[in-house]
């Protein structure tokens, strides 16, 4: 690994004037993924920047209605083991409990996992080209082992996926992300703060030069069903090869209203709003579900080693559906 | 045509300027290094005296590759090896097993080899180095980590707890004694990680049914593959550590 600057801040304006001084300076909160990208050489920052010591942004507050505010610094098994969120939010709690390991969700922060790079082979390895992490360089994934790739939001620049299981239920559960930056604090969509490779794969987010998430805040919701389904390599501590979350409002027997996003398949978590349309209205029953999820993997594209991920993100959205849709 | 330019009034003036800019950094070095040196030697803990075979190796390591290196390019090295350490180094409080350190770093040492080779607690293993395995378990503040993960200086003020630190005195945790009884190591290179892991499961009330203890135990890879030991070390142990 290369030394560089270490400086720990205790304010989000301290941390915010130290990020805008020094262009190559990077905040560190868990540093599960910015530690390993440092020592593999894909990350060289000159400066680390601690903000573990803001104190009060590691709680989550539960409104009376419903809603959740995080503390980017909570950590993600504070999270997914915090009461208000396993009785409010399940899927949130069941989306984090799918990644990663007990000790990695120990140190990792919900900032931090949002900021997490994608695990494509080529990006980590630093001998081969990659437009995300040498802008210009090629992808080698067009074309070489793309099983664990793209299908949705492709350039002709990059291919790789977003690998956060937290993140698709964010997403899903319409959370928006408070930012502070140089320019004073802003907020914006949970679904717009990371971006689609495009012509400047280099970027995972919109975050602008100085920022730093501060919140992510769920709003209240009346969902009734929920189910978060990860198809893996291995049963457990493994990224994703399709995921799909579920928030339902069944009453009766039909759907009152439906939100639904895929993870391992985009550069972003994926929301599925036509089918999410589509659901509205009709009974929860498998005829309904398997044709919302045809209409989920509409407008794919493969390349190749992941043709696979057309045929098994339908039958994972029908069967997350019909898992959600059984569950009191 | 001439090719040498006269030397001018300026430049004899930078040129003195340089010289005694190099002069004043010089002597700036070696009284920092001194100062530095001193400091050190009088805050560190004392290490432990005994030559280990580790150690051993180490210094006949060296003394192989001095015999065959220039002596003036060892020199060189040595001092830039010095200097590079002044400079970059931050001093780190901590405790381990109930010890508490006083230390100086690299920004970046990692907890795990802060832990093994400064401290020389080598019960905490280097697997993967890169989280995928869960040899370098710890606990910090009670919970559980990958300590090759952690940079050392982002542990300030915390509480670390290794294999070292588990038992009390010549009494095995309960946990360590399960994993003899139930047999549930084979080369045994995982075991501190899984051992360590193996308390938090328990404490965080993951170790109910076998299923959820595979699921929350999947950061500790074993490749010998004394899984199915290793759950019946934790499911024995379990209710007797969730009531202490």
């Amino acid at each position: 690994m290369i030394n560089f600057d270490y400086q720990r801040v205790s304010t989000v304006k301290t941390a915010v004037d130290a990020k805008t001084k020094n262009a190559s300076s990077q905040f560190i909160a868990g540093g599960t993924n910015l530690v390993d990208l440092m020592k593999k050489g894909v990350s060289a920052p000159e400066k680390i920047i601690d903000i573990n010591g803001f104190l009060s942004y590691k709680d989550i507050i539960i409104g009376p209605k419903g809603s959740v505010g995080i503390g980017a610094l909570a950590t993600n098994s504070q999270l997914a083991e915090s009461p208000g969120i396993k009785s409010k939010n399940p899927l949130l709690a069941l989306a984090i409990n799918a990644g990663a390991s007990a000790q990695i969700r120990n140190m990792a922060t919900v900032g931090g996992n949002m900021m997490q790079r994608t695990r494509c082979s080529y990006f980590y390895d630093i001998t081969m080209p990659c437009n995300k992490r040498e802008p210009g360089s090629g992808c080698a994934a067009i074309g070489g082992q793309n099983r664990m790739h793209a299908i949705f939001g492709t350039s002709e620049k990059c291919i790789a996926v977003h690998p956060s299981d937290m993140c698709v239920a964010l997403a899903t559960l319409d959370a928006s992300v408070y930012i502070s930056g140089p320019k004073g604090d802003r907020k914006i969509l949970f679904t717009d703060f990371h971006r689609l490779p495009g012509d400047t794969p280099e970027l995972d987010n919109n975050l602008q030069k100085g920022e730093l998430i501060t919140v992510v805040s769920i709003p209240a919701n009346t969902f009734t069903h929920f189910h978060y389904l990860k198809i893996r390599d291995r049963s457990s501590y493994a990224f994703a090869l399709v995921s799909v979350a579920v928030a339902l409002e069944i009453s009766g027997n039909t759907i009152n209203s439906a939100n639904l996003a895929m993870g391992g398949v985009a550069h972003k978590p994926w929301r599925l709003t036509a089918v999410e349309k589509f659901l509205v209205g009709k009974p929860a029953n498998k005829e309904t579900f398997e044709a919302a999820a045809g209409m989920a993997m509409e407008g794919a594209t493969t390349f190749g080693k992941n043709n696979f991920k057309i045929k098994m993100g339908k039958a994972a959205v029908t069967e997350a559906l019909q898992q959600a849709s059984q569950k009191i | 045509m001439r090719f040498c330019v006269q030397p001018n009034a300026a430049a004899i003036k930078y040129l003195l300027l340089y010289r005694i800019t190099l002069s004043a950094t010089f002597i700036f070095f070696i009284t920092v290094k001194w100062v530095n040196l001193i400091y050190r030697n009088s805050r560190m803990p004392q290490q432990n005296q005994n030559n280990s075979r580790r150690d051993f190796l180490k210094k006949s390591t060296a003394i192989a590759a001095l015999s065959i290196t220039s002596p003036v390019l060892a020199k060189a090295a040595e001092n830039d090896e010095k200097i590079a350490a002044l400079f970059e180094q931050m001093p780190l409080k901590l405790e381990v097993n109930g010890v508490l350190h006083t230390l100086s770093v690299e920004p970046r040492v990692t907890l795990l080899d802060l832990l093994r080779e400064q401290l020389h607690l080598m019960g905490t293993k280097k697997g993967c180095d890169h989280g995928q395995c869960g040899a370098c378990t710890v606990h910090v503040d009670g919970k559980r980590i990958n300590s090759c993960l952690s940079l050392a200086v982002m542990n300030e003020g915390k509480k670390i707890t290794t294999i070292e630190g588990l038992a009390n005195g010549d009494n095995l945790h309960p946990m360590q004694e399960a994993f003899i009884k139930h047999d549930g190591f084979q080369c045994g290179y995982c075991t501190p990680g899984q051992i360590m892991s193996a308390v938090c499961c328990v404490k965080e009330g993951h170790a109910n049914t076998p299923d959820e203890i595979r699921e929350y135990m999947s950061g500790n890879i074993c490749r010998c593959g004394a899984y199915p030991n290793i759950v019946d070390a934790i499911m024995e142990v379990a209710p007797i550590l969730k009531n202490t």
